[in-house]
């Protein structure tokens, strides 16, 4: 694959985990304030994620467009701050996106199977 | 008569390869910044070096830095910029300096290359006329792209040019955004994967200053916005290699 079709991809899957975040991000906020607001304990809470298919399909899609679209949009800005090698870069980025994957990841299955 | 504290950019690029010397002009009613820089020349020094044209916003080079902001100056009025009666005019901004005002603007024009800014012609002399419909989609997009002069005005407002040397700029993509809603061209899919990637449409932040500054009125934004969704939509349907 060229360098250029690359990029073009890249900015696209930017565009797209942008979308899936914009949704993920007010159900999050939404669920935190109702939460929050209704008096639920940590335990409480932690009763109705455990175990819930649905809670655990949601995070993990939330974790996983956080891992796509903030390491690209990562990388452009320290290619134009540093002007580094991109090749190096491209290695950088690409292990942000697997740590935010991973401590993401491990967030979720934390509240959801324990 | 009012005079005009006029200070002007004289020597090569960067605080060390020139400086700004200052003249007093006459004030003059309707009075243009080029009318100012052409005072300077004809009545006090007559080895700045600018350059212009056409003098009515057709030719696209009399472009400076005006008041620390890209301007056509032909077209600009300095009752519209000084209001204080000072004037600060310098080369336009992310081009090599030649001397005093005039800049080079090769790399500008390459860049339009490098979008394959040419028509590529898929009919002969044997062919009958394309029918064009005005009211059409790519008419209007054409239309609404097509009327840059080439000043280079929106490559010396982008930030991303001034931060990424290799990137294609406003107008090279503008240009490029015309001929993809050209249904007579051929060069649809070069023209997608030149201008794609880091280098060309998607490294643009839109922040909208080309739009903004353009005098013509275009929008470059709009055009690279375009360009981004055909180029990304190339590139997902493989027919960018």
């Amino acid at each position: 694959m060229s360098a250029r079709r690359r990029q073009a991809l890249l900015w696209l899957a930017q565009r797209a985990s942008a979308a899936v975040l914009a949704a993920c991000v007010v159900v999050h906020l939404a669920t935190m304030i109702v939460a929050v607001r209704g008096g639920l304990s940590a335990a409480e809470i932690l009763a109705r994620t455990r175990g819930s298919l649905a809670w655990t399909a949601f995070y993990g899609a939330f974790v996983v467009a956080v891992a796509i679209h903030a390491p690209i949009g990562l990388r452009t800005i320290l290619a134009e701050s540093t002007g580094g090698h991109r090749r190096a870069l491209d290695i950088a980025v690409g292990a942000f996106a697997l740590l935010l994957l991973a401590a993401g990841l491990r967030a979720v299955f934390a509240v959801t199977v324990g | 008569m009012t005079t005009l504290s006029v200070r002007v950019w004289r020597g090569g690029p960067g605080e060390n390869g020139g400086r700004f010397e200052t003249h007093a002009v006459p004030r003059l009613p309707a009075q243009t910044v080029l009318d100012v820089v052409t005072h300077i020349q004809r009545r006090i020094d007559p080895t700045l070096a600018y350059r212009f044209a056409c003098r009515v916003g057709m030719c696209g080079s009399c472009a400076m830095t005006v008041n620390g902001r890209a301007r056509w100056t032909c077209r600009t009025h300095v009752q519209a910029v000084a209001g204080d009666g000072a004037l600060e005019i310098a080369p336009l901004a992310h081009f090599p300096v030649i001397r005093d005002l005039v800049t080079d603007m090769r790399g500008f024009f390459d860049k339009w290359a490098q979008a394959k800014g040419q028509f590529v012609p898929t009919a002969t002399r044997n062919d009958s006329f394309a029918r064009i419909e005005p009211a059409g989609k790519t008419r209007r997009a054409v239309d609404a792209a097509i009327e840059c002069i080439g000043c280079g005005i929106c490559h010396a407002s982008c930030d991303v040019v001034g931060w990424n040397a290799g990137y294609l700029g406003p107008a090279a993509l503008n240009r490029a955004w015309t001929l993809v809603n050209d249904p007579r061209d051929g060069g649809r899919a070069t023209r997608l994967a030149a201008v794609a990637g880091d280098a060309g449409c998607h490294a643009c932040h839109t922040h909208q200053s080309c739009t903004e500054r353009c005098p013509k009125r275009l929008a470059p934004t709009a055009s690279i916005a375009g360009l981004k969704r055909a180029a990304a939509l190339a590139a997902l349907k493989g027919q960018i290699a």
